[in-house]
């Protein structure tokens, strides 16, 4: 057992995924000789060669688009953006291909294709670099959005992704990519899809984020059990489809609950969220589902970035808030 | 076989339009050797036939509220069949939204274009063509589609080739571009085909680019680009066969322009003549590419009176027993819609489907 960075640990979930199955192949710009810009794909161009391993003309629905192809041609192509901020150009392939290709053919052609991209802020990236857009993502039917929040989780839910069926979106947080370190089985055991994990167990206010955020939320509610304040955390990891029963089982016992996550305040995921809870658990409420989120503007240059960003302290507050009620 | 180029020094232009027979049907040279056997040549005909009656059908239950909106093939169905035939079984075909008869040529049955066209996913369920792309609707977005599935038969070293087709103005977007770099990047098993009906909607060719012809898009991504009389079933298959013999065995990718004409309105909801003039659609219909094979049948093969009575005969009861299946399928089950999301319903929609379905599953 090692303790690996997400970065290598994506690596190990690579390499032991095209090691297991032949069709399994990754294709992205500077994703071979280079190994990526961040080095996920880092020698594997020596261990499966070029073939496999592929670099592409710099043109993002074209990656998109060839995976498709590939996958609807019994490929498993495994297809990197460079950064979220250009993976715009796929949506196309993705909401009117990818995800409907296995309905539009009643199962005849399918699609197991996944997209990785890094995402988020934090890292002091130049413009462009550093959003969140995922909820973009999750309002795509047929589509899996995938986000994990540590190595280990990186490696199992990579795998899971791989060899799932259809479609995956997986989106790495780099703030997360190269620290903290995790220990990190190669086991080749996947992580199940579709399962928020339990990460912070307490009954008085339920956390719910995922992908980097869980590092400042984790932090909070060290922080707030020290005053007294115990909270249950809960990374959802798989965003769409969303499964809510961890969450309601958990907010049932605790009446409370704030969302976190790094994506701008509106439209934001957080509020599908919410709205589950008004809906499913309103009965069980002590307390207003709070969110804490970016805000609803453009995301700031280095300079103001850490303005930005949700932090330990507004974590701490909205908690203090909700715990203000009943 | 026509190679002159009209007005070369004028426009630079490099390569002629391939052509094999006249507008009248008249052959300009040596033919290829398919031209001269008469079953073959009568089959082609045939399905370029049932094409334009399965045309006249689709609009027919269009008009009486039976079909959904639809996109006619009228004129130019000698590169949609006359490119499918030049295909092996294995290969397979990436259409869009107007190339009927190329999907007709593969075998997927009138019954599942009506039903397609009808509204009911089913109908790209193809029980003929396995492996081939169902019509593609967001223009060019297939193109790409095509160099994956070509890279795979590479890479599995199968001597298989993805055709794909697409129209003119499908040429102005990036996806068409970008599809076709990569393809020339990675030598691919591709055949591109553009079905250059002159018109996009109301965009005519002239507004869609300054290019002088869509075939010369090749040249900066390294392709070879021909032009060639897409009212000349025997030029389009013919040329379409060579470039499937250099994609399967060579890996070498090909783009082909296909110069032909859009008889009809762009869909049932286009009204064609507030854009255009029908002195020009008249003047098309002077070259369109069934009478033009039916000459050439004619004199070159004998084919008579009765055995185009008999053809016609065949054909209209075949698209008729097509309408009865078709009018006779029941609609899917409303829950269908969650059957082939994902490969198994995930937990997290059960409720969705429940509720569809009229069970009480409360929220999904
Ligand atoms: C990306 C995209 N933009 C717009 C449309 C609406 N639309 C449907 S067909 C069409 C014209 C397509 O022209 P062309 O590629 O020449 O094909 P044709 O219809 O002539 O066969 C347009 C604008 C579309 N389907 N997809
Ligand atoms: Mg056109």
């Amino acid at each position: 057992m090692a303790e690996l960075t997400m970065v290598e640990a994506l690596n190990l979930a690579l390499a032991r995924a095209m090691a297991d199955d032949e069709t399994v192949l990754v294709l992205g710009e500077d994703i071979g000789r280079d190994g990526g810009v961040f080095r996920v794909t880092d020698g594997l161009i020596d261990r499966f060669g070029p073939e496999r391993v592929r670099d592409t003309p710099l043109a993002e629905a074209m990656i998109a688009g060839v995976s498709v192809g590939l996958a609807a041609q019994h490929m498993r192509p495994v297809a990197e953006i460079q950064f979220m901020g250009f993976l715009y150009p796929a949506i196309d392939q993705l909401v009117n291909h990818a995800s409907r290709l296995r309905t539009r053919t009643r199962g005849r052609l399918t699609c197991p294709m996944v997209l990785r991209a890094p995402f988020g802020g934090g890292i002091h990236a130049p413009e462009h670099h550093s959003e969140s857009m995922e909820a973009m993502l999750a309002h795509i039917p047929g589509l899996r959005l995938v986000i994990p929040s540590s190595p280990a989780r990186a490696y199992g839910l990579l795998l899971a992704a791989i060899r799932d069926s259809d479609p995956v979106v997986f989106l790495e947080p780099k703030r997360l990519y190269r620290a903290p370190r995790e220990e990190v089985f190669d086991s080749g055991e996947a992580l199940p899809l579709d399962q928020p994990f339990v990460l912070r167990e307490g009954d008085n206010v339920t956390l719910v984020t995922w992908g980097a955020m869980l590092k400042e939320t984790l932090e909070a509610a060290e922080r707030l059990a020290a005053a007294g304040a115990e909270c249950t955390v809960i990374d959802v990891a798989t965003l769409k489809p969303l499964e809510m029963a961890p969450i309601l089982e958990s907010v049932g016992r605790t009446g409370r609950c704030v969302i976190i996550h790094e994506a701008p305040l509106t439209g934001g995921f957080g509020g599908e969220i919410a709205a589950r809870l008004a809906d499913q658990g309103l009965l069980g409420l002590l307390a207003p589902v709070t969110r804490v989120a970016g805000y609803d503007a453009v995301m700031p240059l280095p300079r103001l970035e850490e303005h930005y960003m949700p932090s330990v302290d507004r974590i701490v507050t909205a908690v203090e808030r909700v715990m203000s009620f009943g | 076989m026509d190679r002159t180029v009209p007005g070369a020094a004028k426009t630079g232009r490099t390569h002629a339009i391939l052509r094999f027979l006249r507008p009248d049907g008249t052959a300009i040279g040596g033919l290829p050797g398919f031209a001269s056997d008469r079953k073959e040549m009568a089959a082609l005909y045939r399905l370029m036939v049932l094409t334009r009656s399965f045309d006249e059908q689709a609009i027919a239950l269009q008009r009486t509220g039976r079909l959904g909106t639809y996109a006619s093939s009228l004129g130019q169905e000698a590169v949609a069949v006359g490119a499918a035939a030049a295909m092996r079984p294995d290969d397979i075909l990436l259409p869009t939204f107007r190339e009927h008869g190329a999907q007709i040529a593969r075998g997927v049955t009138l019954t599942e274009l009506f039903l397609f066209w009808g509204g009911d996913e089913r109908g790209s369920d193809f029980a003929g063509p396995r492996e081939d792309f169902p019509v593609n609707i967001p223009v060019a977005s297939h193109i790409p589609h095509a160099v994956g599935a070509a890279l795979a038969f590479k890479m599995r070293k199968e001597r298989r080739a993805a055709l794909c087709i697409f129209g003119d103005g499908a040429t102005s977007k990036g996806d068409f571009y970008e599809a076709l770099n990569v393809a020339g990047v990675w030598q691919v098993p591709c055949v591109f085909v553009i079905s250059n009906n002159q018109w996009a909607i109301s965009v005519p060719r002239a507004v869609q680019t300054r290019s002088d012809t869509l075939a010369i898009k090749g040249i900066a991504v390294g392709i070879q680009g021909v032009q060639v009389d897409g009212n000349d079933a025997v030029a389009v298959r013919e040329v379409v066969g060579e470039a499937l013999e250099k994609a399967r065995h060579d890996h070498e990718p090909s783009l082909i322009e296909a110069v032909t004409y859009r008889l009809g309105d762009h869909t049932t909801v286009d009204d064609a003549s507030r854009y255009r003039d029908d002195a020009e659609v008249g003047k098309h219909w002077k070259e369109e590419p069934i009478a033009r094979l039916r000459a050439f049948l004619t004199a070159e093969h004998g084919w008579s009176k009765d055995e185009e009575e008999d053809l016609l005969t065949e054909i209209r009861e075949q698209v008729e027993a097509a309408v009865e299946a078709y009018l006779a399928t029941d609609a899917q089950e409303p829950a269908a819609m969650f059957d082939h999301l994902h490969a198994s319903l995930p937990p997290a929609l059960a409720g969705q489907r429940a509720e569809l379905a009229g069970k009480d599953g409360g929220d999904g």
